[in-house]
């Protein structure tokens, strides 16, 4: 198991909601995404797949590129793809947008 | 009739048992009506799970939701299947214990709540051990304490089914529902192969399994 953090301080834009979305099933993920409490996005994971860094950075750089809400986002991960993610984080940005 | 007319109605039908155990307990509830009590922002994780290596969940895989059916107030307890095979732990144990506590303190206050369990669970969380013991045995003792005063409703919907400790506590409830998807069983098939043989049982025999752990034979036990 291995935790990982990152911060995007570039992400500023004030949000109010908050969401959760996925199931911790096997190749998926669930992600709790809330107003941040500091200035700025800041991402926690908790992944029982090690060795995987890189990759959950790229993805939040991609996701970051074009999302600027200033959230908290917490994920439990049991070997979600890449893509699953992507998907993951979009599905939770859509009810914190509604 | 065209790909266009048919995707539509593909996609969006409703289907119970395509839900996760969080959208079957909001379901089941009237419109309006219903809240979730200790949900994944109270952050009421395992604490034993992460120690072994294995990523736990917000809610640990147990959703407790208050509300009202055809007007009477209830409580619904899930066990999410696609979390650690739907196992009960030290956590998920105690929210579904204390859910059916409260709604028998409620029912002896003239408050009638019945208790719905929907459970997809493969039973005691091994990595949780004896803890998982304790927490079948409580949850049995507080289904029981319930029942004299409101419904202990349990609704198998499949396709993790209920086996292990669970199924006591299934066998103990006032009705089970199961659908056509859904097994019941103390020990699941694999468990039996594994113990007795294939000769046994052949868990590769899905026309046998459904036969005995299948509702229209498993019912008639529980």
């Amino acid at each position: 198991m291995e935790q990982i953090e990152f911060d995007y301080p570039a992400a500023k834009r004030r949000i109010t909601k908050k969401a959760h979305i996925g199931v911790v099933g096997s190749g998926d993920m669930e992600v709790l995404m809330e107003p941040a409490q500091s200035e700025g996005a800041n991402v926690s994971i908790t992944t029982s797949v090690d060795g995987f860094r890189d990759s959950w950075k790229a993805v939040f750089d991609r996701f970051f590129s074009k999302f600027d809400g200033a959230v908290r986002i917490q994920i439990n991960d049991a070997g979600a793809t890449p893509g699953s993610v992507l998907l993951r984080l979009e599905q939770a940005v859509e009810v914190i947008n509604q | 009739m065209s790909q266009t007319n048919i995707i539509p109605e593909f996609v969006s039908r409703q289907s119970f048992i395509e839900l996760d155990g969080r959208r079957r307990a909001q379901s089941l509830f009237d419109e309006g009506t219903w809240k979730e009590l200790v949900g994944p922002f109270d952050r009421m994780e395992s604490p034993w799970l992460p120690l072994q290596g294995v990523a736990p969940q917000f809610d640990d895989g147990c959703i407790v939701i208050k509300g009202k059916i055809g007007g009477m107030p209830a409580v619904a307890i899930a066990l999410e299947g696609a979390f650690q095979g739907g196992s009960i732990g030290e956590v998920s144990g105690a929210k579904m214990t204390a859910a059916l506590d409260l709604a028998a303190k409620d029912s002896e206050a003239g408050k009638r709540t019945a208790a719905i369990l929907l459970l997809e669970t493969g039973g005691v969380r091994l990595q949780e051990a004896n803890l998982g013991l304790a927490a079948v045995a409580e949850v049995i003792s507080s289904v029981l304490a319930l029942r004299p005063y409101a419904p202990v409703i349990t609704l198998i919907a499949g396709t993790v089914g209920c086996f292990g400790g669970m199924s006591l506590a299934a066998g103990v409830s006032s009705y089970v529902v199961m659908t056509r998807e859904a097994r019941l069983g103390l020990n699941g098939p694999e468990v039996i192969e594994q113990e007795s043989g294939i000769n046994e049982f052949d868990s590769s025999d899905r026309a046998l399994i459904w036969a005995i752990h299948g509702e229209s034979s498993a019912l008639q036990w529980a």
